[in-house]
């Protein structure tokens, strides 16, 4: 069944949308991760404008986020103070990305955009990823050391400490404001909730207990990407509400079916499953960017 | 003199062509995008009024059917190998070229109208997709114009259907012209012309609205309209979904 969708302007198939949130659903719950990267792209792939895809990505994940963040407030796994000045730098980063968006998309260069940053960031967590992995796996078979957590780092003695009870820690709030303001930027250009950045982020850099990371980072997003969703839709015009909940419906039945299966399978093989995934997406848009398009010539509405 | 010579010159011709007239109607001159919308059809009938039988040794009657939809400017960006990857380089703005574009007629076009009067009635792609002038520093401005004739050739919104027309007995003709599903909304011509020896007879000209209608229409203008009553509302839908989910799944999975 076609459904002419009112912002996309294209007639895309009703069960394909449905079955596309589901899938990237089911992924998102298996790996804990929003999906974005896999869902704008893909989105792109069947037709839908690229401009339109990564804004419309904006309140489906608010909505995602929601839900997600909702279950971790009440299991008390949100460092709110955290999450607040993280949302802090959010907020202007979503500001500076949309602005990015808008002048590049008036040059035509918007999808390059999309696809250079996809290329980068995919590549480079991908990578780092699939390594540690493959580390850990071999690791485990040999038990014995167990790695110390780093506590302090140089940029935690930046001015301006805080004291984040939730998180046992007394930091500058520096970094997570600098880490909000480029996860802003990201979501605002990629279309992506930016948790794939974050998280790792928020481990390795603010050291964070694991335990309140995903909560917060969720807590994070929800409030960017709804304030990125009103930015897209008061600058470019480009959210597609009707296309944004038919990928929601798909999306949160398919978190709670990935949230199932994820218990059944080990975490570094889940790890290394989604590290091959990155890859896979990073390597398919680095192509399209390499390999002569079958029409040089491409046309614009004015 | 010569000015009444040329009058009177000018009635005759009139008089020869008002010979053969068309009458004809579409079935519908309002299309609606619905959510659903997935592709219509226009379907063109008539019939040629005489008032007396063809001159002798006239040639055949035919019958030329084309529907243009909104005519506008379109920019047309050229991409080019730079440090190794693919990049939007050169852009040329075509003045005016039509998002739709169907020619339904009885005969091939080159053989049923000749060049002139293809020109004065604009008919025919050639004619509709106008580039003017191009930015300096562009050699090719030409190029740019004919891709837009091959890229909405192979997305399905230009077509020539030469041989579609059914005509009988050189006085009834009808055809269906299909409407692709990535149709956009506008203002669309639909012109009938009669043609022999090559020039046109008579013509018949009607508007075809193609609208939005129900939800898409709605989203559409608030959108453009109230675009942050547009973005909070989408936020709050989503977080509604967000929200009926968590619940939902809360009583499924204890």
């Amino acid at each position: 069944m076609q459904l002419y969708l009112p912002i996309a302007e294209v007639s895309v198939n009703l069960f394909l949308l449905l079955g596309l949130g589901l899938v990237v659903g089911i992924l998102s719950g298996m790996f804990g991760v929003g999906g974005g990267f896999l869902l704008t792209p893909l989105l792109i792939f069947i037709g839908i404008p690229p401009a339109v895809a990564v804004a419309t990505q904006a309140p489906q994940i608010t909505g995602l986020s929601f839900s997600g963040t909702l279950a971790h407030l009440r299991r008390r796994t949100v460092d709110i103070k955290m999450g607040l000045v993280l949302l802090a730098g959010g907020l202007l980063g979503s500001l500076v990305g949309v602005r990015i968006f808008k002048w590049l998309s008036e040059l035509g260069q918007v999808e390059l955009l999309v696809s250079l940053c996809y290329v980068v960031f995919l590549g480079v967590i991908g990578g780092l990823m699939f390594i540690e992995s493959v580390n850990t796996l071999r690791k485990s078979r040999k038990p014995g050391t167990v790695k110390r957590r780093q506590r302090h780092v140089w940029v935690h003695r930046l001015p301006l400490r805080m004291r984040f009870r939730t998180s046992h820690l007394y930091i500058s709030a520096i970094p997570p404001f600098v880490i909000g303001f480029f996860v802003g930027i990201l979501s605002a250009i990629m279309g992506v909730g930016g948790g794939f950045i974050m998280v790792p982020a928020m481990i390795y850099i603010i050291g964070m207990p694991t335990a309140v990371v995903v909560g917060t980072s969720l807590f994070q997003i929800m409030f960017v990407t709804a304030f990125t969703t009103i930015l897209h839709a008061t600058q470019n015009y480009t959210v597609d509400t009707l296309l944004a909940l038919l990928l929601l419906v798909g999306g949160v039945v398919g978190a709670q079916i990935g949230a199932i299966i994820a218990v059944r399978l080990k975490a570094e093989q889940l790890r290394i499953a989604l590290a091959a995934m990155v890859l896979a997406v990073c390597l398919k848009l680095a192509f399209d960017l390499v390999v002569t398009p079958s029409d040089l010539y491409s046309l614009a509405g004015a | 003199m010569r000015g009444l010579l040329g009058a009177l010159m000018l009635l005759a011709s009139l008089g020869i062509a008002r010979a053969e007239e068309v009458v004809a109607g579409l079935n519908q001159n309002q299309v609606s995008i619905t959510a659903f919308f997935d592709g219509s059809e226009i379907f063109v009938f008539g019939a040629v009024k005489r008032e007396a039988p063809p001159p002798a040794g006239a040639g055949p009657l035919q019958v030329l059917i084309s529907i243009v939809g909104p005519v506008g400017p379109v920019t047309v960006r050229r991409k080019e190998r730079v440090a190794g990857i693919w990049v939007n380089t050169d852009e040329v703005i075509v003045d005016r070229a039509p998002y739709f574009y169907a020619n339904a007629s009885t005969a091939p076009l080159r053989e049923m109208l000749s060049h002139t009067d293809q020109m004065r009635h604009r008919i025919g792609l050639q004619w509709l997709v106008d580039l003017r002038g191009a930015p300096a520093g562009i050699d090719d401005p030409f190029d740019f114009r004919d891709s837009i004739l091959r890229l909405r050739s192979a997305q399905g919104l230009y077509s020539e259907l030469p041989g579609t027309v059914r005509l009988v007995e050189e006085t009834l003709f009808d055809v269906s012209v299909p409407l692709p599903a990535n149709l956009v909304e506008g203002d669309y011509t639909a012109r009938v012309f009669l043609t022999r020896d090559r020039r046109v007879v008579d013509s018949f000209e009607t508007a075809i609205a193609v609208r939005r209608s129900g939800l898409e229409d709605w989203i559409y203008r608030m959108a453009q309209d109230r675009p942050l009553v547009y973005g909070i509302l989408s936020v709050f839908l989503a977080l509604g979904m967000g929200w009926a989910a968590a619940t939902l799944f809360r009583y499924l999975r204890p």
